[in-house]
């Protein structure tokens, strides 16, 4: 067995053969650069000046008497630039593709968060973009697919198989597979091949340091909890990683459950799925037992996707993570919980970690700490939250 | 000795280049692929590869995925697949090939599946989204059972191909050029260039594939190599004309054969 790029048994570089030097040019250059001061200095400045770093870690006050359980603190990855934490990552990745001269960027996006943080680098740093979306999901989320044509970026609809996250990745990857000589792939989630899993988390790891100092200041001692939710992984991975040592933080990731875990309708993928290679690495995938990757279904078109990224599956596997699944239903009555308490709307995706939460906190003591990583900002889900409601607000 | 090899062997003798024809097992039907695949030997096709169709096919262009797309809701499994090989079994010795992707090798169990080509007479698997690097996953069961796992080589393999020909079964499956299966109007490979490094290492014999659809392309494209590789063209040809597709496909795959006498 190759073992680079594994964690565990998950991982390893599953793509085609004419991707395969790109990959490895990828890995060349992200172990020449994550070290270097010039790029660490460029990357930090970007960070601060550009993405709004350190982001706020707030005291959750109504929330922690209204659960009457732990202190619930939130991590507002929502208030970066462009409303999520994609920017931490798609910054990492379009230096890096500057400086491996790539003209031209691709990417895939589900919600829409890291289409718009690539088109929004892109615009920054001057070179073409082009995101595949799953047409469902463009009109799920029409207006992120506006922000990306107004940030100049081409929005590519792709309608093949079920039109959502996964299908995007697949175009995405044919594209790479065709114009691999110019183009960089600026993967949104802690997936595919070596060493995207890794670098995607680095970019990310700053949330759980950042978590981990700012609690440190303000309570003198490590969180008890830290919750995220979990499509691809990576602002769980990102808030989780610098505390894996830390064996007293309990770390709880919150998957996308749709209609129910004992329905065809979820996105559920280590509630109910199983080992398999898929999208450039061997996981957890939701797929049937001829390995025909199973339709996923979540009202988040950003956690609607039929795998999970590689360490995800290992700290699943090793027990150092747990992983709940929580329903639509639950998301959304979190979503309106947190805009009521605390004023604060949450994307639909962060949405289900606040779900989780709320489940846990009040079976914690109150002298015990847990961390909500607010993914994002929830203006893009107003729509379709309302729709669930049964209110139509778009011909009003 | 493997039919594939034999298959090399008799045409190395005879002067000849192969002809390897693609289609997608289950589309329209498994009794339409068993007629297809059987005619397509008759009307000159030498080693036969069928495609084991996968729900995400990120290596093919958009013929090969509504083809697959088509099979799936028909109910296609691999269980079926190996009823077909049995059928085409049957009837002939000529050398079978199961195109798929990992994950279908993998869920259904590597050394189960090994142990049946062995069993139903596949000679050798093409996995497009398995790289040189990762063979390990399947290489030691398709040793085990004498199936050959064929590599694959295209232009962006640059250093690479030195490496990957000399350590190649059955034959080197050389992508014509960077991108997906599908029709190509023009290549913008520079072939003395790419064939050159291929025959300079390889240890088995060379086929060329990816958008090779005319008895033009058949007969300029087999002067690099051993043999070439012909699938979306076909698939076309079996899109449009459904469970009556043996005979254009028989013409189709005749007219190559002649071209590239």
């Amino acid at each position: 067995m190759n073992k680079v790029g594994r964690f565990g048994e998950f991982g390893g570089q599953y793509v085609p053969e004419t991707v395969m030097n790109a990959v490895h040019e990828l890995e060349e250059a992200y172990d020449k650069y994550k070290d270097d001061p010039d790029f660490k200095a460029e990357l930090t400045d970007l960070y601060v000046n550009y993405a709004n770093r350190p982001s706020m870690l707030y005291f959750a006050k109504h929330m922690t008497e209204d659960l009457g359980g732990a202190k619930v603190y939130i991590k507002r990855e929502d208030l970066n630039h462009t409303g999520a934490h994609k920017i931490n990552n798609v910054l990492g990745q379009i230096l890096l593709a500057k400086r491996m001269s790539k003209k031209r960027i691709i990417a895939e996006t589900g919600a829409g968060q890291h289409g718009v943080a690539t088109a929004t680098v892109c615009a920054l740093m001057g070179l073409e973009c082009c995101v595949y979306m799953g047409e469902e999901d463009t009109k799920r989320q029409s207006l992120n697919v506006y922000r990306m044509e107004l940030l100049g970026a081409k929005v590519v609809p792709v309608s093949s198989g079920t039109s959502t996250l996964k299908d995007a990745i697949n175009e995405a990857m044919r594209d790479w597979c065709t114009n691999i000589e110019n183009t960089f792939y600026c993967i949104g989630s802690v997936m595919g091949p070596h060493p995207y899993p890794e670098m995607v988390r680095d970019f990310q790891k700053i949330i759980g340091e950042e978590i981990k100092s700012q609690m440190l200041e303000r309570e003198g001692k490590l969180p008890d909890c830290v919750v995220a939710c979990v499509g691809g992984g990576s602002n769980a991975m990102g808030a989780f990683y610098d505390f894996i040592p830390d064996k007293s933080v309990r770390l709880v990731g919150a998957e996308a459950a749709g209609r129910g875990i004992n329905t065809a309708d979820t996105a559920a993928t280590l509630s109910c799925g199983s080992v398999g290679i898929f999208h450039g690495m061997k996981s957890i995938f939701l797929q049937d037992k001829f390995g025909q990757i199973a339709p996923v279904y979540s009202i988040s078109a950003g956690l609607d996707y039929p795998g999970i990224g590689p360490e995800h599956a290992n700290l699943w596997k090793t027990g150092r993570a747990d992983y709940v699944a929580v329903t639509d239903e639950e998301a959304v009555s979190a979503f309106e919980y947190l805009s009521r308490t605390e004023g604060i709307i949450p994307a639909i995706e962060s949405a289900h970690a606040v779900a989780a939460a709320m489940k846990i906190a009040p079976e914690m003591g109150k002298d015990q700490t847990i961390v909500i990583n607010l993914s994002g900002r929830g203006d893009k889900d107003v729509y379709s939250v309302a729709r669930y409601r049964g209110h139509n607000i778009e011909n009003s | 000795m493997n039919r594939i090899d034999k298959c090399f062997e008799e045409l190395k003798a005879a002067g000849k280049k192969a002809l390897v024809t693609f289609i997608t097992a289950g589309d329209p039907d498994m009794d339409t692929t068993v007629k297809t695949a059987l005619e397509m030997f008759d009307k000159g096709a030498d080693i036969i590869e069928l495609g084991v169709p996968f729900s995400d096919p990120i290596a093919e262009g958009v013929t090969i995925q509504k083809s697959s797309l088509r099979s799936l809701k028909g109910g296609t499994t691999l269980d079926k697949i190996f009823g077909a090989v049995d059928d085409i079994r049957a009837k002939t010795d000529k050398p079978l090939i199961l195109m798929m992707y990992l994950n279908t090798i993998f869920v259904y169990g590597t050394e189960r599946f090994f142990s049946l080509c062995r069993e139903k007479g596949v000679d050798g698997v093409i996995v497009p989204d398995m790289p040189y690097e990762e063979r390990e996953e399947i290489l030691p069961y398709a040793q085990k059972y004498g199936v050959h796992n064929i590599n694959l080589v295209s232009p962006a393999s640059h250093d690479r191909i030195k490496r990957i020909a000399a350590d190649s079964d059955g034959f080197l499956y050389c992508v014509s050029s960077n991108g997906v299966t599908g029709v190509r109007s023009e290549f913008r490979t520079d072939f003395d260039e790419f064939f050159g490094l291929v025959r300079e290492n390889a240890k088995c014999p060379c086929c060329v594939g990816f958008g090779i659809s005319s008895p033009e392309q058949a007969k300029k494209m087999s002067a690099y190599c051993d043999g070439v590789i012909v699938g979306s063209a076909i698939v076309r040809i079996m899109e449009a004309n459904g469970v009556n597709s043996p005979k254009p496909v028989g013409e189709f795959v005749k007219s190559l054969k002649d071209a590239m006498e």
